[in-house]
This record gives C-alpha cells, structure tokens and sequence, in this order.
C-alpha cells in the first residue's frame, strides 16, 4: 500500500480538496492531516467553509478535486454509511436525533453496526440473533451511562431539552464506536454548565482512544481541549498549529477582527 | 400479560367458523382477511421505512395471476417460442406467486433507491397501470378480460390421510388465517429487531442513520421485497379461493384500499392494518343491510374523513396513548422496538 504523501503517521489526511457550489467556492485546496488520539479543531469565521469539510471527509458531498483518505484508505467515491463502516462518524451542526423515537432507541439505533443479523436468522429468531440483540442492548445501556442519559431512556428524544440534546446526539454517534469523531458544533446551544460537563464527557471520548476533529465557535472551549486548530477563512487555510500560536497568528486575529467583533 | 395476547386473538380467530352460522359473513372474513394481509404487506413500505407505493395492488394481481397460471397451466407463443406449461399443484403456485411478486419488489425497490417521494409514487402508479394493461391485452396468457376461471382451489395433503381439496369456506378460511399468522409474525419479527430499527431509523432521519453507517440501499429494497412477496400471497390467497380473476384487480382503487386501512388504523404499528382491514372490509357489509348503496359509500367516506380528521395518527396509536395517560405508563413502543423493562432494572 502507497503511504499518503502528506504524513505517514497521519490517521485522516484530507489532500488538496475543493469544493465548488457553482460559481461559490466552499473550499479551496485544502490540505491538513489528523493523527490517531489527536483532537484537532476546525475554526473560523461563518462561511468558512468547515461544515463543508466535514460533509466532504463522511462521504455527504462530493469534493471537486482532492482525496481524503483514512488510514491509508481512500473515502473518494464512498457513501456515507461506507465511511460511518470506516470508523468515521460525524454529528450535526442543526441538531439532528431521531425525534419521535425513545432516548434508549435512540442509542440503539446507533449500535446498529455492530450487530451482523441476517434477515433469515431474525425471521426464526435464531438463539444467535437473540444473543446479539442482548449484547447490543447492553452496549446501548452502556453508552447512555456514559454520557449520563440514563435516567432519560424513556423519554421521546425530540422532547429533551436541547442541550440534551446535543448530548443525544453524541450517544448516538459514540454508540457507533467510532474511532474519528467529527463533532459539528457540539455546545451551541448548551449553557455554561452544560459546556463545562461537555468538557469533562470529550476528556473521556478520547480516554477511549477516539479521535476527535471539532468544529466549534467557542473559543474558550477550543484553545482548551485542542492539540492543533486548523483555521479557516473563505475556503482556505490560513493558520495551523498549538492553540498558543493561533492566538498570537496575526493572520487569525485580522479574519476574525475583520468579521466584526462577534463572539465568534 | 402481554405476551399471551396474540394468543388469545389467534385462539378467537380460530373459534370464529364454530359458531358463526352465516356463511355469506364467513365470506365477507375471507376476503376481509386476505385484504387485511396485503395491508399488513403496505405497512411495512409504508409505515416502517415511510415509502408510499401506490401501486401495491400490482404485487397483489401478479402473485394472483402467477399462482393461477401456474396451477392451471398456459401454451404461450413469445417471438416464435411455443412455450407450454403443465398445470402444477396449488402450492406450488401459491410459492411461485409469493416468489415473482418478491422479484417485482425488488425490482421497484432498486428504483425507489433513485427516484423518491412524489416520483416514487408516480412510477409505482404506473407499474400498476402497466401490469393491469399486461393483463388486459396479453390474452393468449391471461384470457384478458375473458378471466381466468376454473382455478383450481387449495389442496393440502396429510401424510397417511390423503389430499384433500378444500372446496368450503371453512377450510379455506384457516388457511387465509395460517397465512395472515404467518405474514404477521414474519412482520413482527423484522420490525422489533436491528432490520426494523434502521427502517425506522431511515423513516425518521436518513441523514443520522447514514451516518451511524445504516445502508439505505440495502433495507430499502429489503422492506420492499419482504412487503411485495406478502402482497403476493395474498393474490395467491384470493385467486385459489375467489377462482377467478380478471385484470380488474389490477385496479387503483385497491390500492385506495389498502391505504385506507393501513392509514386510519395507523400506519408504523403492527396492529393498525389489522384495525383498519376489519372496519373498512366488514362495514360495508353491515350498512348495507340498513342503507342504500349510495348512502353507504357517503357513510364510508365521512368515517373516512372523521377518522383522519380527529386522529390523524390513526386508531390504534390514538387508543393506545389514551391507554397510556390512564395507566400513567411511560412512553415505550410508539416505534414498534419497544424497551425491555429487564434490562432497564439492571441499570436503575
């Protein structure tokens, strides 16, 4: 197997991707890579471009020019449940559950990958079959204790308040044990002590050993948790390093300051 | 409790030929049922993965007119190809019907993977239309609107006791109810299980479940298949008990129908089509005996519209959160996976 030319070591590399919307250009040659364990965020002004990114890295659109590839494996021409197979998977930036089902279903729907039931084997309910829906309840459970949505498993996931959520939509997307996790947004519209508990709940995803790619607008949580931030203007990467030297990068300051002085 | 329910109904539904006299009515049960199946079939499209298929009858009609022609044998001429075919037994047929309205399914299924909504509707209108023209014009085949007539009814063989053509309606009503059983199981066990999870799943948000890595492709059609062979069956049902069948069963209104039932009884439940397939295939019978035809088909309707109007989710989810609110339970099964309390004591 040919070692992506970017880094060797690099669990996702995304090599010089664009992507085009007509005329308007979401991103222009991006190049950036995530390696295993590492949490890497995604910043910049609205427009920039970074939910296009993850739309391209988990298969929902396709990019223009470029390839993003995975350990070594090229997602160029995969669906999206191809790359979710991969261990890639994403949350929404608008929130997105499945409403009208349980929190507990709504989990179980996520371990959906985990279980290899055949149609024949469900339809005579073979002792197999019945094992692995145990065992797939039980990861649900599991799943739900962690990021502390227990005591909600019977209710509807479109009646918890929003910023559970958000965290719903986290159990979700961990109850498909992914080892890349791409959170869209993950504490817009939680409270600050919801954010603080969001916090604590990322240093445990990546105890697991995932890997987390982040796109958020709050600052404050950003330079926190990131090892690297990418940072993004109008398609392009203009910075990329510790949240330390982002701060100071002039180039950041003026993209930001130049928007205006909203809390981005 | 509730585990003995279905049961009880089926143990009912048994006694009903011991004490029921009228053999007009016990008709009336028959057909009731077999149209109750093709709408437990529509539900699993419809309610569990959300695909209106408006051209349902089509699966119906081909499962009814291959078991048919199977049974009763054909001499066909296809481009200078004499092919002939030996009557073979009733069963076999019933099969061969499931089969190709399985194939069908499939068939429509991959399409459906294409064109969605409001297209996916129209081109399975058209599949209807196209096969009922098929039936109307192919007439070396299907006699076209002469009928096929003099088809055979089932026979069922014990070993030891001989075989036995079941010519009355008694016989012929528990092998409608053998199959509506075994329809209803096969539905129950797909829906209630990681299969009927990602239906639902897709139903509900297609974009969350692919990115859980639920292929959409894949239960699609698999909902289709599943949903168009049961349709089969029970076109291979109405043709071995009605025995004669012309392309008129091809027609839309059929389809009309089978929505009715799936939609006022409620579709995405499992008994809803039940609910729905017993009012609408037993009341016409009822008024007909206290009003003219014209003001059955008004009442027919205004039920129609009363139920869509005031539960617009249909009957049995409506009975069944009036129920809920009484018994202050929690909300479990409005998705047909429902939680096992067992697991939930181990955690709390």
């Amino acid at each position: 197997m040919i070692a992506p030319p970017s880094s060797a070591h690099a669990a996702l590399s995304i090599e010089h991707v664009s992507a085009h919307f007509g005329g308007l250009t979401a991103i222009a040659d991006m190049t950036f890579t995530v390696d295993d364990g590492e949490l890497v965020s995604l910043i910049g002004p609205n427009g920039a471009g970074k939910t296009t990114a993850f739309n391209v890295i988990t298969g929902f659109l396709k990019p223009t020019q470029g390839e993003v590839r995975y350990r070594g494996i090229s997602l160029s021409g995969l669906k999206s449940h191809e790359v979710a197979n991969l261990g890639l998977v994403r949350t929404f930036q608008k929130t997105s559950v499945f409403g009208a089902n349980t929190v507990f279903d709504n989990v179980l729907i996520g371990v959906h990958r985990h279980g290899t039931s055949s149609v024949w084997g469900t339809l005579l309910a073979l002792p197999r079959v019945r094992e692995e829906e145990r065992r797939l309840r039980e990861e649900a459970w599991e799943i739900l204790d962690f990021v502390g949505l227990a005591k909600r498993a019977g209710e509807l996931g479109g009646a918890l308040p929003y910023g559970d959520q958000r965290l719903l939509e986290v159990a979700v997307a961990l109850a498909a044990r992914p080892t890349l996790l791409l959170l869209d947004e993950p504490v817009s519209g939680m409270n600050a002590s919801e954010t603080i508990s969001f916090i604590n709940l990322l240093g445990k995803i990546r105890q697991r050993g995932v890997t987390v790619l982040l796109v958020e607008h709050d600052m404050h949580l950003v330079m926190n948790v990131s090892d690297r931030v990418v940072v993004l203007n109008y398609g392009k990467i203009i910075a990329e390093g510790a949240p330390a030297e982002i701060q100071r990068n002039p180039e950041v300051v003026r993209a930001y300051l130049g928007q205006g002085v909203k809390r981005a | 409790m509730r585990r003995s329910l279905p049961f009880l109904w089926i143990a009912f539904l048994a006694s009903v030929p011991l004490w029921l006299g009228d053999p007009y009515f016990l008709h009336v049960l028959i057909t009731t049922g077999i149209f109750t199946i093709a709408a437990m079939s529509l539900n699993l499209l419809l309610g569990y993965t959300g695909q209106l298929s408006l051209g349902h009858v089509a699966f119906f009609g081909i499962g009814a007119y291959t078991s048919a022609l199977t049974s009763l044998g054909f001499d066909v001429n296809i481009f200078g190809l004499r092919i002939v075919h030996e009557p073979w037994p009733v069963v076999i047929g019933f099969v061969m019907g499931i089969v190709v309205a399985g194939l069908c399914g499939y068939a429509i299924g991959k399409l459906s993977f294409k064109v969605r909504g409001a297209y996916f509707v129209i081109v399975t209108i058209s599949f209807a239309e196209v096969t009922r023209l098929v039936a109307l014009n192919w007439v070396e085949l299907t006699q076209g609107p002469l009928a096929l007539n003099n088809i055979p009814p089932f026979t069922v063989s014990f070993p030891g006791l001989g075989e036995h053509t079941l010519w009355g309606k008694v016989p012929n009503y528990y092998v409608m109810l053998v199959v509506a059983v075994l329809a209803y199981a096969v539905i129950a066990r797909l829906v209630r299980s990681r299969i009927g999870r990602a239906m639902i799943a897709l139903r509900e948000n297609e974009p969350l479940a692919t990115s859980v890595g639920i292929d959409v492709t894949r239960f699609l059609v698999l909902a289709a298949v599943v949903s168009a062979g049961i349709a089969g069956a029970a076109g291979g049902l109405y043709a071995h008990f009605v025995r004669i069948i012309d392309p008129d069963i091809f027609l839309f209104i059929y389809t009309v129908t089978m929505v009715i039932m799936v939609v006022t009884g409620g579709k995405g439940t499992l008994a809803g089509p039940i609910v729905g397939g017993l009012i609408f295939g037993i009341l016409p019978v009822f008024l007909r005996a206290y009003a003219s035809p014209v003001a059955q088909w008004i009442i027919y309707g205004v039920l129609m519209i009363l139920i869509v109007f005031f539960l617009p989710r249909g009957i049995v989810p409506a009975v069944r959160a009036w129920w809920e609110n009484r018994m202050g339970a929690a909300a479990v099964e409005r998705t047909g996976a429902p939680i096992e309390r067992a697991g939930a004591d181990a955690h709390s």
